[in-house]
């Protein structure tokens, strides 16, 4: 019983692979990228506008209004980096209804690299925004006997953040096939229906967590801690 | 459940370039998309209130011209009204002097029609007594008009009575004897003999007497002297005749 699309490789050179993982997030990635470029190429700023383009600015104020939320004064410079992790995992976890479809999101290395890329996105827009000076200074709060803390809490944080999608996109597939062996009818269409609800629910706490943990890097007179969910 | 090194980096990868994908097509455009309508409606907006202040003013402005426009017309009307009343005013005086004038000048002329008309028929009167009374004279006692007037006037000088007389007399003396007899028909030698004569027999000494012919004398004779006349004419018949007339006259005016 394979667990994670990781585990069916096309192509192999030695430390190099092509594996399901990485094709399944290519098409995703051909599908998001010419979606948008199809839709956007003809925008109007007139009152009347296309369905399309309506749905998009829908999205995109939606992304736009929740980041604003959270307390990031200027959403778009962010709304790249989290708009991005919402619909990747949102996209790729409401495809689980197509059959035969494996999640990317259910392998441990792209949550995994998902983790890592927040892990990284955090000091890099908390320089940005405050300066060296001022985001090596939140790791000094509320004193410096918290230093040790704040970085485990940093650390850990990340490491939750992608084990909690992995194992949440994982079980749910897994449980559709275990139920798929044990009642063949019926049953498995609900867990695949609250799958999709679970998909979309971790679409949006993984990222409004990136937010908070942005939002906490940049501005230290807001005290958000992203103390998990 | 291992984590593939090389998946994470190569997914990491992959993320970064859908980050960048949907940055390019996706965010940045619909952002820009939602700013233009957004600047678009707030710019028609401050159009609109732009233009709605003009139209406010340029209503005010209307409605104080149009103000300006009534007061300036009432004003112009009442002056106008006023012109009119005077022009009538003074029309109407015009009118009325007209009238007066019009009016006396008609009375005037009407007075003297009636006096025209009063004195021709006068004279009518005075001629168609005089014809019937020389006709009925000369018919009746064969004697003619001419005789029998100056038989009347002798008759009234020797009729003189007290003041009369004595004035008549006065006059007489004072006139040195010269006595003018106007008539409107020729005496005849009888009647002057008989005239001269009872003259005589009244201022008891001889005169001197003038005849004139006066074709304004209404069958009648006439004695002048420098400061008396002495006279009989049908005139005195027909003062009366007129004063009746008049007053039969004035009797139409009251029933009308």
């Amino acid at each position: 019983m394979r667990i994670s699309p990781d585990q069916m490789i096309f192509w192999e050179y030695g430390f190099i692979n092509i594996n399901l993982t990485i094709v399944t997030t290519w098409a995703l990635m051909l599908l998001l990228g010419l979606g948008a470029w199809l839709i956007t190429r003809n925008l109007k700023s007139e009152i009347k506008t296309s369905r399309w383009q309506n749905v998009l600015e829908m999205l995109v104020i939606m992304i736009r209004d929740q980041i604003k939320e959270v307390g990031l004064k200027k959403p778009e410079k962010y709304i790249g980096f989290i708009g991005t992790l919402f619909l990747f995992i949102a996209v790729s976890n409401l495809l689980t209804i197509v059959p035969w479809y494996e999640a990317p999101t259910g392998s441990l290395s792209t949550t995994a690299a998902l983790a890592i890329s927040v892990f990284i996105a955090v000091p890099v827009f908390g320089i940005a925004g405050g300066g060296l000076k001022g985001y090596l200074r939140s790791y000094l709060q509320p004193n410096f006997i918290m230093l040790p803390f704040n970085i485990i809490s940093e650390i850990s944080r990340t490491l939750a953040l992608a084990v909690r999608l992995f194992g949440n996109i994982m079980s749910g597939g897994l449980i559709a096939t275990v139920l798929i062996s044990i009642v063949p009818f019926f049953f498995p269409m609900i867990m695949s229906a609250l799958g999709l609800l679970t998909g979309m629910i971790q679409a949006y706490i993984f990222a409004i967590l990136a937010t908070v943990y942005i939002a906490a890097a940049t501005q230290e007179e807001k005290e958000i801690e992203g103390s998990g969910d | 459940m291992e984590i593939n090194w090389f998946t994470v980096i190569a997914q990491i990868v992959n993320f970064l370039i859908l980050v960048w994908l949907l940055k390019r097509f996706l965010y940045k455009p619909v952002l820009d998309a939602i700013d233009a309508r957004e600047n678009k409606i707030a710019a028609q907006l401050e159009d609109a209130a732009t233009k709605k202040a003009e139209a406010k003013k340029d209503q005010d402005l209307f409605r104080q011209k149009n103000e300006a426009f009534d007061k300036e017309r009432v004003a112009k009307m009442n002056k106008v009204h006023e012109q009119i009343d005077s022009e009538k005013q003074r029309l109407l005086e015009e009118v009325r002097k007209e009238s007066t004038v019009l009016r006396s000048k008609f009375e005037e002329s009407l007075k003297q029609q009636e006096q025209e008309i009063v004195d021709r028929l006068k004279r009518k009167t005075k001629d168609a007594v005089f014809e019937i009374a020389r006709k009925t004279l000369s018919d009746l006692a064969d004697v003619s008009l001419e005789q029998q007037v100056v038989t009347v006037f002798i008759e009234k000088i020797r009729n003189l009575d007290g003041a009369a007389k004595t004035k008549f007399m006065d006059a007489l003396k004072d006139n040195e004897g010269s006595i003018t007899i106007k008539s409107v028909f020729y005496l005849s030698d009888s009647s002057k003999q008989e005239l001269e004569k009872a003259m005589e027999k009244i201022t008891e000494k001889q005169n001197d007497f003038r005849y004139e012919l006066e074709p304004e004398l209404v069958s009648g004779i006439k004695i002048e002297t420098a400061s008396y006349q002495l006279s009989w004419t049908i005139d005195s018949y027909l003062e009366a005749l007129k004063k009746e007339s008049i007053i039969t006259k004035e009797k139409e005016n009251a029933i009308d």
